[in-house]
């Protein structure tokens, strides 16, 4: 099968000398990208806030394909699972959208009562011009809650542009509520989206610590809890591509630091409690917490782990995930499996990404940036992958090619973070890699 | 779900929880149905990505949109040099026997003259290496996914038909329903049982409900062979199933008839015994033969079931959802068993559902935000239709029997029944356990026989 030549650089492989991969390019017209588009970026990220509305700005596709899209959970209101459009007809395109929009605003905000509101533009709201900046500064008046423009026009980049869209959009709730009574030893949780009930899990880790988490961006997001950011002592960055925008916006604006930190596999998982100790050193308590709780929980992962590493050591995983970062994590979470990643590779990773998945991964490891399926079932066959760990669209080519499969994408239902996590990994492998059905092929 | 009941608002400007996918959904899933076929879509990535994704969790099978991925600079300057590119890329990928190219809102609103495009390209001399190409536009603020389906089907006639060629006719052509593969490899073993030559157009029953595979297979095996659309002006007649169609004026099965003469039939959805007994009259007329015995047998079991099951459903109430055609499909087959339909709705809005059910509540152009306000009050006990009616559904407290497009929280999307006896008996079964299974987990008793 043929490696299109306008990809070859954004192909390469782990080892000492080797080329750096190229990546955050837009993605070649023809070669079928995993990636979407800047709007999916910017309705990923705010998608967990579940106390706004998210209103599509344009034709009916963009809502009804991300309508209930995520397996972000929410303690509360239940606003974000539903899908909210303007349903743009061949008139509004003509007449432009405004009016439409205005009076959706209106209606919506009247029988909802939400405490924010985020407006996303689409393609073609972009291509007819409407203000959409106006309507919502009206409503915002109007109803007294923030109603915020997403720049979102699917063409104006990739996915990442999305996320720093997105990351503009919350910049304007930062900042707009009292702070008065939030702890020192606080901290912001960026880049977590509660799947399936994570950020709850951390939530939890910090309190052990006696940490304050003031606001998770943006998993089990609330208006008012984001207004109140800025009064945190740190942000935690994890899925470091969609969120340092905003981390880097606060630092500069509030001067709130920030470090990235992951919630995947052992070593990251207690590494991003340490640096919180470490951040709030002068309270030597929170490292005594920090190193009980890892020990505690260590005690009863790691014979979990030692039991999954006996059936499954050996085999070859092939890893294709929204962000670079994340697959770093995964790389070392799989070895506690015993399993080697053979194939690696990201939509949206950044050069550090890339340069440390060279030097982290085995010699010889095959790195994509922003891959297609001829390329994924090329190398999962000639590096012999044995399990594939990926989202719903690598699924189906993962199983045709007779590759186990472990979903680390947004629709998952089971956490995958923190230390229980690790455990529910390790179970995912083992039930997915050992299954009979291989047998029968 | 917000309380309705308290509000009192007027709905009229944005939709909620939509009943409907956008328009280059069907063109993609007709393309799937050619044998050889790639689909591109003319846009920026998200929307390959995006409807990729959402036939995935319906098929559960490896589906390959491209995207001609539109830049800032493509919006503004045109996309020729990304079509170009796309199609020699695909083409070194893929090798495809055809690439269907379907527009999306934001190439449509640009004004992109793909047919421009193309005949700079074959006057380039680039054309002989690359594949032939079917366009079909698909406005996403134009219509739903029924219509971009029945559009790029009729593309694929137009652009592909050639009365000049030498092969032979290929028989009876069924244009296919918006249904599963299931029930298209029902529609052609129904040709077989009368004994008819023909083909099924478009035919996505192994593409998208195929086998493993030994080698990797860029695009699925299965579909209708390029020559049989090719010889569609030498085919004996046409069968097109749907009372709706999108609303179109002009349809596969149209331009069949009035530019090369085939003649044909438009009938409802062979869903229900009447609705089958009428399509199956016509294959008895094409094929000079009686209702062979294997479909007889079929019409005696459904007809024997539904005896066996009517008092289970007897003057229940429900309320179908989904594309125009199916949900007129599923109110006729409803009416033959004794359930009442107390709504009828679909995103659809080509006003000829009313005009097909004169009778009925229709909701059409409408949301699940409209049925629900509609059925505020009204006593339902069972919703018919895709996934998405879920919510309804848990708001209700009624269950939901799902069938059509997109079922992403069942197994099985791509194997549901719907269409002859066998099909209408599958949803008799599904329609009568569901109630059975919500009276048992009602019931205190909780009875072990019914």
């Amino acid at each position: 099968m043929d490696i299109l030549k306008e990809r070859t650089a954004q192909i390469g492989r782990a080892g000492i000398g080797a080329a750096s991969v190229s990546c955050g390019k837009a993605s070649t017209a023809g070669s079928v990208s995993q990636r979407a588009c800047v709007f999916c970026g910017s309705r990923v990220v705010l998608y967990p806030i579940a106390d706004a509305i998210h209103l599509v700005h344009g034709p009916i596709g963009c809502a009804a394909y991300t309508w209930d899209i995520r397996g972000s959970l929410s303690s509360g209101p239940q606003l974000h699972r539903l899908s909210f459009s303007t349903d743009l007809r061949e008139m509004d395109v003509i007449h432009g959208g405004e009016k439409k929009l205005a009076l959706a605003l209106d209606e919506l905000i009247t029988l909802h009562r939400p405490q924010g509101a985020f407006v996303y533009s689409t393609c073609i709201v972009g291509l007819i011009g409407d203000d959409v900046e106006a309507v919502c500064r009206k409503a915002s008046e109007k109803y007294g809650i923030p109603v915020l423009p997403v720049h979102s026009e699917g063409f104006k980049g990739t996915k990442k542009d999305g996320y720093a869209a997105a990351c503009h959009a919350l910049m304007k709730l930062v900042g707009t509520a009292d702070v008065t009574g939030v702890s020192k030893l606080s901290i912001n949780i960026l880049g977590e989206f509660n799947l399936a009930g994570e950020a709850w899990i951390l939530k939890e880790y910090y309190r052990r610590l006696g940490i304050e988490v003031v606001s998770v961006l943006t998993g089990d997001g609330r208006v008012d809890e984001i207004r109140r950011a800025h009064g945190a002592s740190l942000n935690l960055v994890q899925c470091s591509g969609s969120m340092t925008t905003l981390a880097k916006m606060m630092e500069q604006k509030y001067g709130v630091p920030y470090k990235r930190v992951s919630y995947f596999g052992l070593e990251d998982m207690a590494h991003a409690l340490y640096q919180a100790a470490e951040f709030f050193a002068d309270e030597p308590r929170v490292l005594e917490a920090a190193r009980t709780l890892v020990k505690t929980e260590l005690k009863e992962l790691l014979p979990v782990l030692a039991q999954a590493r006996a059936k499954l050591a050996g085999k070859r995983a092939a890893v294709y995930v929204g962000g670079g970062f994340k697959a770093i994590s995964l790389i070392k979470a799989l070895r506690h499996l015993g399993i080697a990643t053979v194939v690696v590779g990201s939509q949206t990773g950044s050069p550090e990404d890339y340069e440390t998945l060279k030097q982290i991964s085995d010699p010889g490891t095959v790195i994509l940036d922003d891959s297609n399926p001829v390329e994924l079932a090329r190398y999962c066959r000639e590096t012999g992958a044995d399990v594939f760990l990926g989202g719903v669209k690598e699924r189906p080519l993962a199983y045709k090619l007779g590759l186990a499969f472990v979903d680390h994408n947004h629709e998952r239902k089971v956490p995958l973070a923190g230390f229980v996590g690790m455990a529910n990994f390790a179970k995912e492998v083992e039930e997915t890699v050992l299954s009979p059905v291989w047998g029968l092929r | 779900m917000t309380d309705l009941r308290n509000e009192n608002t007027p709905h009229a400007v944005s939709t909620t929880n939509p009943c409907k996918a956008c328009t280059p959904l069907g063109a993609a899933l007709a393309f799937h149905g050619i044998e050889g076929a790639v689909c591109l879509l003319h846009g920026s990535q998200g929307c390959s990505t995006y409807i990729r994704r959402y036939l995935i969790s319906h098929f559960k099978e490896p589906l390959d949109v491209a995207s001609t991925n539109f830049s800032e600079h493509s919006a503004v300057f045109g996309g020729k040099d990304n079509f170009f590119s796309a199609l020699r890329n695909l083409n070194r990928q893929y090798q495809p026997a055809l690439v269907g190219v379907a527009t999306t809102c934001l190439a449509e609103t640009m004004g992109e003259d793909l047919s421009l495009y193309l005949h700079e390209l074959s006057k380039a001399g680039d054309a002989p290496e690359l594949p032939p190409v079917v366009q079909v536009s698909t406005a996403a603020y134009r219509g739903t996914h029924a219509d971009g389906f029945h559009d790029a089907v009729r593309c694929l006639v137009e652009q592909l038909a050639d009365p000049r060629t030498e092969a032979a006719g290929p028989g009876v052509l069924l244009f296919a329903p918006l249904v599963s593969p299931e029930d298209l490899r029902a529609m052609k073993a129904w040709l077989a049982d009368f004994g008819l030559e023909g083909a099924l157009v478009p035919d996505w029953s192994e593409t998208l409900d195929g086998g493993p595979w030994q080698d990797y297979t860029p695009i699925p095996p299965g579909g209708t062979p390029l020559a049989t659309l090719r010889a569609a002006p030498k085919a004996r007649a046409w069968i097109e199933p749907g009372s709706i169609l999108g609303g179109a004026v002009k349809t596969a099965g149209t331009v069949l008839r009035d530019t090369f003469g085939v003649p044909g039939h438009r009938l409802p959805w062979p869903l229900g015994v009447k609705a089958s007994d009428a399509w199956f009259a016509v294959f008895s007329e094409l094929s000079g033969r009686p209702l062979p015995a294997r479909l007889q047998g079929e019409r005696s079991r459904l007809i024997d079931s539904l005896i066996d099951g009517h008092k289970v459903v007897s003057g229940l109430k429900a309320a179908v959802f989904g594309e125009e055609d199916l949900v007129a499909a599923l109110t006729g087959f409803l009416a033959e068993v004794g359930i009442k339909v107390v709504a009828v709705c679909s995103g659809g809005g080509s006003g000829r559902l009313a005009k097909a059910l004169p009778a009925a509540n229709v909701l059409d152009d409408s949301d699940f935000f409209d049925l629900e306000k509609n059925l505020l009050g009204v006593e339902v006990d069972l919703l018919i239709g895709n996934s998405k009616g879920h919510k309804l559904s848990k708001a209700l407290g009624v269950p939901l029997v799902r069938v059509g497009f997109p079922v992403h929280d069942r197994f099985g999307g791509a194997r549901i029944r719907l269409l002859g006896y066998a099909g209408a008996l599958a949803l008799f079964d599904q329609i009568v356990n569901a109630v059975l299974e919500h009276r048992q987990e009602e019931n205190p008793a909780g009875y072990t026989y019914y």
